[in-house]
């Protein structure tokens, strides 16, 4: 072989080693975390579990029918301004821009709510933000999935009916509401207040000024009041502060209901033996014996590519919330390629289409190595949530501990609701509700 | 009648709690005339070392976990390394601004504050821990069985601490070589200087000693509720408390918190219903406005007169 032909075949052999090089896509996924201030204790969490998903399924899968999942991540320290700036930042990295934006802040996700549809990128809020952009109609681009704040504070309510024996015996019940004094606080009021009026419990609603470690003045209020149950609505150090003043005013734990954002092990340890008894909701359970989490272990950890610096946090109940955003997402990507194409990476309205169209039931949770782990799901155009179902874990004084199966939200009493705001939200800012009849 | 007295002394109680944080400001302010917005990060990078030696010390020296030897050297070490912060405060951020205005000084103690808040979750992590200092927050069962008041042995003990640190740093202050020279620092840094103190030293024990109350402030509020990044927040509690009392006065630091305590309190409870509860974060604010426009110097703050 002469030199020019040795030439020629190896610029060939590079032509065709860089054609394949770029026809290995990759889908780009921007991450908003907070890993220093106020929150970072939960952010960590719930963010090392989401990469540490997004990292098994390249090495154990080797990504999503061969597109190699890509992120990175900006700090938000939970601030609205900075979110917005990792907006901006992230959503035009990768080959197809950013796939899906999801903040884990209720602030960010409205300072960027109006930004999405205009972008095309979809905007998952999982457990917070907006309830009524349930509302697939008004709401194209946003997905509160799973369960939102109305349909949980409905399966609080079933929880405790379950306890007391039926809702019939809800009658002449005292139900305290201690809640953060912010808009996340009160999401709840409405809905607690309606089923009030239609089971006939008394609610009491007692605020507690941000951050909340300051709660003498409540729980006295508390005591003289005697409630029956103490629904506990909190964030941050508000709740092992709550669990704290309950135990000095010998309020029982076991009469106390905490939101999925009191119900996780950042909530209980600092309260120490106060927390024992505590239950509270989740759209995740805790614990590391799912297959799921196993296979985490298996193709990240022993590896050594593990995003925790705390192994001992893989299976907490944020970590394993993270490992739900991770899941979800990629069966989403999932979903929008068998329409748009196997093996290619897809843009921001393409996978929002997968996260219109996902249908996660017992038999694919199954595949997932997930079942238990999150409750099934089916979204559609209507309806963004697509479960509503929560179930109640309790803390034991070690772990938490699942005590109920998945509890239906009221659907009819929350998607009206939902109907009604989103129908004003979309008066308000001029949006014509699209036709669900002619999605596909 | 009961009732408006447990509330009153639940008061009385977490107003020492504040006063303890406001401690720290004084000192600070007396000493150099700066307000240091980063005390309540000291507050926090204080209590988070301390409880981080706590999870590693057993390790490292064999010592038995949640033994009192591994207490009492995770309080050392904590200590040392408030001075540490102390010595490095002086050195690459007091030193450089000797005479600089009192707003240039109080826009470094904001860096600071970033810088220290970084440097705590940086070296211990973000994780929230407990705090177990052995003291059960439970009610008194005389006060239950007596007089049906609720009052927590938690709060009394910490209320005790916090009265035994004050008397001490007021001795100090008082009685001292030191404590004249720092009241000499804070009058006038080049006055002091002329005279022969050495404004250096002066300024690494005051924030030393700032660290130390910030460690016991740190440790009661982590033992509260838990050793977390929101035990910087508990310096917003102490400023109304400073304006209270006068940013200069130890003994202003304790009646300003026992007052703003008490009131907060007793307004959550009674004024609280009225308009949508939660306003024990502003109420004290109000009330500190108020004194202000009474008494600008605050209770017990000393007198501004200037020569026209």
């Amino acid at each position: 072989m002469n030199l020019k032909k040795t030439v020629i075949l190896g610029a060939a052999v590079a032509g065709l080693l860089g054609s394949s090089m770029a026809i290995a896509a990759e889908q780009f996924i921007g991450l908003p975390s907070y890993r220093v201030g106020p929150y970072a204790a939960g952010g960590s969490g719930i963010f090392g579990g989401w990469i540490d998903y997004m990292q098994m399924i390249n090495e154990r899968d080797g990504g999503i029918n061969g597109v190699k999942l890509a992120w990175e991540e900006c700090e938000t320290e939970y601030n609205n301004a900075r979110g917005v700036e990792c907006y901006e930042r992230l959503k035009e990295k990768g080959e197809t821009g950013n796939s899906v934006f999801q903040p884990l802040s209720t602030g960010i996700t409205y300072s960027v709510l109006d930004k999405v549809a205009k972008d095309k990128i979809p905007l998952v809020t999982m457990g917070y933000g907006r309830t009524d952009a349930a509302d697939g109609r008004v709401f194209p681009y946003v997905f509160p999935l799973i369960t939102t704040y109305w349909s949980q504070a409905t399966t609080m309510i079933k929880y405790i009916a379950g306890k007391e024996g039926g809702t019939d015996k809800l009658k002449g019940k005292k139900i305290a509401l201690l809640y953060h004094d912010s808009a996340y606080g009160k999401e709840s009021h409405a809905v607690l207040e309606k089923m009030a009026e239609r089971y006939g419990y008394e609610l009491t609603k007692l605020a507690v000024a941000h951050p909340g470690n300051e709660q003498q003045s409540q729980w006295l209020q508390i005591r003289q009041l005697r409630p029956d149950w103490v629904i506990l609505w909190g964030w941050g150090v508000m709740n092992p502060t709550a669990l704290k003043s309950a135990a000095k005013t010998g309020f029982s734990r076991e009469k106390m209901v905490g939101v999925w954002w009191s119900g996780a092990e950042e909530d209980t340890v600092p309260a120490g033996s106060a927390a024992k008894g505590f239950t509270a909701a989740g759209y995740n359970v805790a614990g590391a014996d799912y297959p799921v989490i196993k296979d985490i272990e298996k193709f990240v950890y022993a590896k050594g590519h593990g995003n925790m610096e705390d192994k001992s946090r893989v299976g907490s109940v944020y970590y394993n919330r993270g490992v739900v955003h991770g899941l979800i997402t990629v069966e989403a990507i999932r979903k929008a390629q068998e329409k748009y194409g196997k093996g290619k990476a897809l843009t921001g309205e393409q996978v929002r289409w997968g996260f219109e169209n996902l249908d996660m039931d017992d038999k694919r949770l199954g595949e997932l190595g997930a079942t238990g782990f999150l409750p099934p799901l089916k979204t559609s155009c209507m309806d963004h949530e697509g479960s509503g179902k929560v179930k109640y874990q309790q803390w034991d004084g070690n772990k938490w501990n699942v005590v109920t199966d998945w509890i239906d939200a009221d659907k009819e009493l929350v998607r009206g609701m939902i109907e009604e705001s989103a129908a004003a939200y979309a008066k308000e800012k001029g949006i014509t509700p699209r036709d669900c009849s002619k999605e596909m | 009648m009961q009732f408006f007295f447990e509330v009153l002394i639940g008061g009385l109680l977490s107003g020492v709690l504040y006063a303890l944080v406001a401690l720290g400001f004084v000192l600070i302010y007396k000493a150099s005339g700066v307000f240091n917005f980063a005390q309540g990060a000291m507050v926090f990078f204080a209590a988070l070392t301390f409880v981080g030696f706590l999870e590693v010390l057993p390790g490292w020296t064999g010592l038995e976990d949640g033994g009192r030897a591994v207490f009492w050297l995770a309080f050392v070490l904590s200590l040392t390394a408030m001075v540490v912060l102390a010595i490095a405060t002086e050195k690459f951020v007091l030193r450089p601004l000797v005479n600089q205005p009192p707003i240039t000084l109080f826009m470094a103690t904001i860096g600071l504050t970033f810088l220290v808040e970084g440097i705590a979750q940086g070296i211990w992590g973000a994780n929230v821990r407990g705090l177990d200092l052995g003291i059960a927050d439970v009610p008194i069962e005389y006060m239950m069985e007596n007089f049906n008041i609720l009052i927590s042995s938690f709060d009394v003990f910490a209320a005790a601490v916090a009265a035994v640190l004050v008397a001490a740093l007021a001795l100090f202050f008082q009685y001292t070589r030191i404590g004249r020279a720092l009241r000499a620092v804070a009058d006038d840094h080049q006055a002091a200087l002329s005279i022969g103190i050495p404004l250096r030293h002066i300024w690494v024990i005051v924030w030393a000693v700032a660290g130390f109350v910030a460690l016991v402030a740190g440790m009661i509020w982590g033992a509260r509720n838990g050793v977390q990044f929101a035990l910087t927040f508990t310096a917003l509690k102490a400023l109304p408390v400073l304006i209270l009392g006068g940013f200069t006065s130890v003994p202003g630091a304790i009646v300003g918190g026992l007052i703003i305590g008490a009131s907060e309190k007793l307004a959550e409870v009674y004024v609280g219903p009225f308009v949508g509860g939660g306003i024990e974060s502003w109420f004290p604010y109000i009330l500190a406005l108020g004194f202000l426009l009474v008494r600008p110097e605050g209770l017990f703050g000393e007198k501004h007169i200037d020569r026209v």
